[in-house]
């Protein structure tokens, strides 16, 4: 087995390489470790980006997840701006985009995803995407304008908390879905369609099981043209359809690479190479499926794991119960597990026509997960079920 | 030690209250109650996992 690495690089200074960082720390690692990170800025949260910060009720330095105090309290030396574009796992060295050459010893790659675009409106402004600060900040600056009709392509979790938020500074919002039912894929049919009725309350114009065809502006936005033919006239268009992980920069290094950092289960992507967060792809066992996870708590957790797998060879398998929360208008939604559209679903508390209401999902005699309106003390109860991997019966038995 | 909570930061997400749920709890009117705001120092490293992992951040320890 090899040593643990005398000195340890973090590549993206995000929740998941912060994270690393710091649990590197707390483990008692006393060697250099250095935070490369591709934005100029400070590590910082990104939750509120859709929702605080873009509602303008709190300025963008409340978001910050640290600061250069704290960053030298642990030693943790923070390098901004540079973005590595290569690796090379024979000489244990990185690129950055400024030609220079870094060589490392323990590795955490933690890129992260970046947002799918729709092609065509790289030269229209108003058209953005959520997915750093930078478009957090341009978005904000739009909707300040007023704008007479925001666009939201895509009715996911980060196109409806935009439209929550927009309706929040009296918006008029179109949200663009191209299932017939929101997330149906996530949460089936019927939860789906508890979603798009609590947009529809709020009085977005939800237009389902259509695609978007074109996106068209003499320089600035005007008018989203859809698949049906009809047209919207836009002052502001958000896409959101999903993200792809940041990999790019390991072609030809050797790691394998598969829609993410293909790791195994305790997040070893190679020789004292790991990876966490949005670009790590794991066999998580509890599950008995490789995944790849996009939420909040897993890129938090996972960077610890991460950094304890490059100390500790014995850490074992990194297997969380995946976990995310959304905030739309006055609902808190949170969804535990690992759930599919076509899992059996049972509310199990609370009233879906009030939208307060805990639903509980399994598949093969398995509770598979538990969604929750305005139940957070439920949801993580029967998260608990999950883990202990309850049967779908004992579940719909036990009482919280 | 004595517990923390920031209530301005706090969203309820439940998070502390599945790791520790003699300490913390959130109730049915899905404000967050802490239980034992003196916890003994077997329940450190418990603790220590709830101000990590806390979403907000709304979680901290006092020694005094």
């Amino acid at each position: 087995m090899t040593q643990a690495p005398r000195a340890i690089t973090i590549v993206g200074a995000s929740l998941a390489g912060l994270n690393a960082a710091e649990a590197l720390r707390r483990e008692g690692f006393d060697g250099p470790v250095t935070l490369i990170g591709a934005e100029s800025h400070l590590p910082y949260d990104r939750p509120p980006l859709s929702k605080q910060v873009l509602a303008g009720d709190w300025e963008p330095e409340r978001a910050a997840l640290t600061d250069p105090e704290e960053l030298e309290e642990d030693g943790i030396e923070s390098r901004l701006g540079v973005r590595a574009t290569a690796l090379d796992l024979n000489t244990r060295q990185l690129t950055l985009h400024t030609g220079e050459t870094v060589e490392f010893d323990g590795l955490v790659i933690a890129t992260g995803a970046r947002c799918r675009t729709m092609p065509g409106t790289e030269g229209i402004s108003g058209v953005h995407v959520l997915r750093s600060l930078d478009d957090c900040l341009a978005l904000r600056a739009d909707f300040e304008a007023m704008p007479q009709r925001v666009v939201v392509v895509g009715a996911g979790f980060i196109g409806a908390e935009v439209a929550a938020t927009a309706r929040g500074r009296g918006l008029d919002v179109t949200m663009v879905e191209a299932l017939p039912t929101p997330l149906s894929r996530v949460l089936g049919d019927a939860m789906g369609e508890v979603c798009a009725e609590v947009h529809r309350d709020h009085g977005v114009d939800l237009r389902t099981a259509v695609g978007v065809e074109h996106i068209a502006g003499d320089g600035r936005v005007e008018r989203v043209t859809l698949s049906d033919g009809s047209t919207i006239d836009a002052d502001v268009v958000v896409v959101g359809i999903g993200v792809i992980p940041n990999t790019e920069w390991l072609d030809g290094s050797g790691l394998e690479v598969d829609d993410g950092v293909v790791c195994d289960a305790s997040c070893l992507a190679a020789d004292r190479v790991t990876a966490a967060g949005d670009v790590a792809r794991w066999p998580n066992e509890l599950f008995g499926e490789t995944m790849r996870v996009e939420h909040w708590d897993n890129a938090a957790q996972q960077g610890a794991h991460a950094a304890r797998c490059l100390l500790d060879a014995a850490v074992g398998p990194f297997t969380p119960v995946p976990w995310f929360w959304s905030d739309q208008y006055d609902r808190k939604i949170q969804l535990a597990g690992r759930v599919r559209g076509d899992d059996e679903v049972r509310v199990v508390t609370g009233s879906v026509e009030e939208r307060r209401f805990a639903a509980i999902y399994g598949r093969a005699g398995r509770i598979t997960g538990v969604l929750g309106f305005n139940r957070p003390r439920h949801v993580m109860r029967y998260r608990a079920l999950i883990e202990q991997r309850a049967s779908f019966d004992e579940a719909l038995a036990a009482e919280f | 030690m004595r517990i923390v909570v920031d209530f301005d930061l706090c969203e309820s997400n439940a998070v502390c209250m599945q790791i520790a749920p003699d300490i913390f709890e959130v109730r049915d009117d899905d404000f967050l109650y802490i239980l034992n705001e003196t916890p003994g120092e077997g329940d450190r490293s418990r603790v220590e996992e709830c101000v990590q992992r806390c979403p907000k951040q709304a979680i901290s320890i006092a020694e005094d």
